[in-house]
């Protein structure tokens, strides 16, 4: 299961996508209440959404995101285009998610 | 303190790592750029300093050409709605600032052919403006908005 959702509408020659993308988001800053210890960091830094393969909006994120992050963008693109959104963590993880608009 | 240290010293090992895979040819510039996170405009505290390490300009401009969407009234820091429309010519890159927060930098949006527009969700941990700064043609454009925050966003 992907962790990243997509909803596009597509008007003209501009694609609405929303996304909302499954990720804690820790700050680094919480303490576990039940052991005391310190979360470690953990929050997704880079976003890309393509466009056939095209990056159209690089986004850098940061801790001060809210938990399960939801991002809008108009890309341009028609109907029938592919729009891939893929994101990387400060811990290395990625997820990748293409969808037919 | 440690924490920081520790994030640093892996960021830089990441960053050598993508020295040498650019070095081997594994990755294209367009790759190259999209790996690259600007933690020190991420990690300091100043308002100025951040937007000077992130654009490498400083002077922001207050424009009505920036338009900043938020609630008058957040209920709940952790997640507060804002959007960002820029109408100014040229604008190549959007950020939002919390001057409040302990890292004023939230994100940033760097545009490639797409409409300047922007719509996530922040954390708040106070009642404070939402700075929107619009980078286009090498300068910096900016607006905000109060936003009044009952619930605090940073605690536990």
């Amino acid at each position: 299961m992907s962790s990243i959702k997509m909803r596009i509408s597509a008007a003209g020659d501009v694609l609405d996508v929303k996304s909302l993308i499954e990720h804690p988001m820790e700050t680094g800053r919480l303490k576990d209440k039940a052991t005391g210890k310190i979360i470690p960091a953990n929050y997704i830094q880079i976003l890309t959404v393509s466009v056939n393969d095209k990056p159209a909006v690089e986004a850098n994120l940061s801790v001060a995101v809210s938990k399960n992050p939801y991002i809008n963008v108009k890309v341009p693109g028609k109907k029938g285009d592919k729009v891939t959104i893929a994101w990387s963590s400060n811990i290395g993880k990625s997820d990748t998610a293409t969808e037919t608009a | 303190m440690q924490s920081n240290r520790r994030v640093f010293l892996k960021g830089s090992m990441a960053a050598s790592a993508v020295g040498l895979a650019v070095g081997a040819g594994l990755l294209t510039p367009r790759a190259v750029m999209a790996a690259a996170w600007p933690q020190k405009a991420y990690d300091t505290t100043g308002y100025e300093e951040s937007l000077k390490d992130l654009f490498g300009v400083s002077g922001v401009t207050a424009s009505k050409d920036v338009n900043v969407k938020a609630p008058d009234i957040a209920e709940n820091g952790a997640v507060v709605p804002v959007t960002i429309e820029s109408s100014i010519a040229g604008t190549d890159n959007i950020a939002i600032l919390v001057k409040g927060n302990p890292t004023p930098l939230v994100c940033n949006f760097k545009f490639d052919g797409a409409q300047p527009f922007m719509s996530t969700r922040i954390r708040m941990g106070k009642t404070d403006d939402v700075i929107g700064v619009v980078h286009a043609g090498g300068k910096l454009y900016s607006a905000s908005k109060q936003v009044k925050v009952t619930i605090g966003g940073c605690g536990g």
